[in-house]
């Protein structure tokens, strides 16, 4: 089921960005991004929209892996983001991962983590609004 | 104080990064600008799809489309250049572009205080009274390392 999940939880745009599955914590997928020039924004920093699509990612994983979980089958659709940026992204790894806090019918919200170092010092955060349509 | 107001150049600015790093990656192209927007064209592109086999991109290229738009839009507004950092963006997706199309990014810096920009903004697929997708932001000037103490 993992690789089902995996499979899911990675766009074309994802995989181009760089994004791969670090490991799974309690059927959550942590992803990971290396830096290189693909999401640089100033030198040496993450690109905010970079960070944004890592964030994003992890929302749309976790509610594959969750929807995959209760086998319900669902296209999901973007409602809306908001991301917070709270530190520069520095010229290291990030990790992402996100936490469905309301599966709804038709709709799901969730919320994301970004970190480097320590996942106690994010560096960005995003909440997330999807829309399930059945599939 | 007599010295004319340095003019940020959009145009200028997207040539200067489009050979590297993430909009250079993306693909990003100059569109439009007046005083206080800026308009960016973000190209279709088989590898930044929202689903394999699809034909419509995701969204998380269009986040970037508007955090760039945003920033050359806050330096077109504000009176001095100055490095800024994104403090939040919000996307509301209120339709899926269409397949095939290129997305523009329009975002406009209403308001420039001593320490923070705000913008809001709109991505569209080729009609601006039709958009893709609505945005606001705030972003913060970036002062000096020094002065903040830590790269916060």
């Amino acid at each position: 089921m993992a690789d089902a999940a995996h499979i899911d939880a990675l766009t074309p745009y994802a995989r181009a960005l760089g994004i791969v599955v670090e490991r799974w914590d309690d059927g959550v997928p942590v992803l990971r991004v290396d830096f290189d020039a693909t999401v640089e924004g100033r030198p040496e920093h993450y690109h905010g929209g970079a960070t944004g699509g890592l964030l994003e990612t992890a929302g749309y994983g976790v509610l594959h892996a969750e929807l995959n979980r209760r086998a319900r089958k669902a296209v999901l659709k973007p409602i809306n983001i908001t991301v917070q940026y709270l530190n520069a992204g520095k010229a290291r790894t990030s990790y992402a991962r996100g936490r469905v806090t309301k599966l709804g019918r038709r709709s799901a919200n969730i919320a994301v983590e970004a970190w480097q170092d320590d996942p106690q010092r994010p560096i960005a955060t995003a909440v997330m609004n999807v829309l399930m349509v059945d599939g | 104080m007599s010295e004319p107001r340095p003019s940020f150049d959009p145009r200028r600015a997207v040539q200067l990064i489009s050979g590297r790093g993430h909009s250079g990656w993306l693909g990003l192209r100059y569109c439009d600008h007046g005083d206080d927007w800026v308009e960016l064209e973000l190209p279709w592109r088989q590898d930044l799809l929202a689903e394999e086999g699809g034909k419509v991109l995701a969204s998380g290229p269009i986040l970037s489309l508007m955090d760039m738009a945003s920033g050359m839009a806050i330096w077109r507004a504000m009176a001095e250049f100055s490095a800024i950092a994104t403090l939040d963006l919000r996307v509301d997706y209120v339709r899926p572009a269409r397949e095939g199309a290129s997305v523009f990014g329009r975002s406009q810096c209403y308001r420039v205080t001593r320490s923070a920009a705000f913008v809001r903004g709109f991505a569209h697929d080729g009609d601006p009274d039709d958009p893709v997708a609505h945005i606001q932001g705030a972003f913060m000037k970036i002062i000096s390392h020094a002065a903040m103490g830590q790269d916060g």
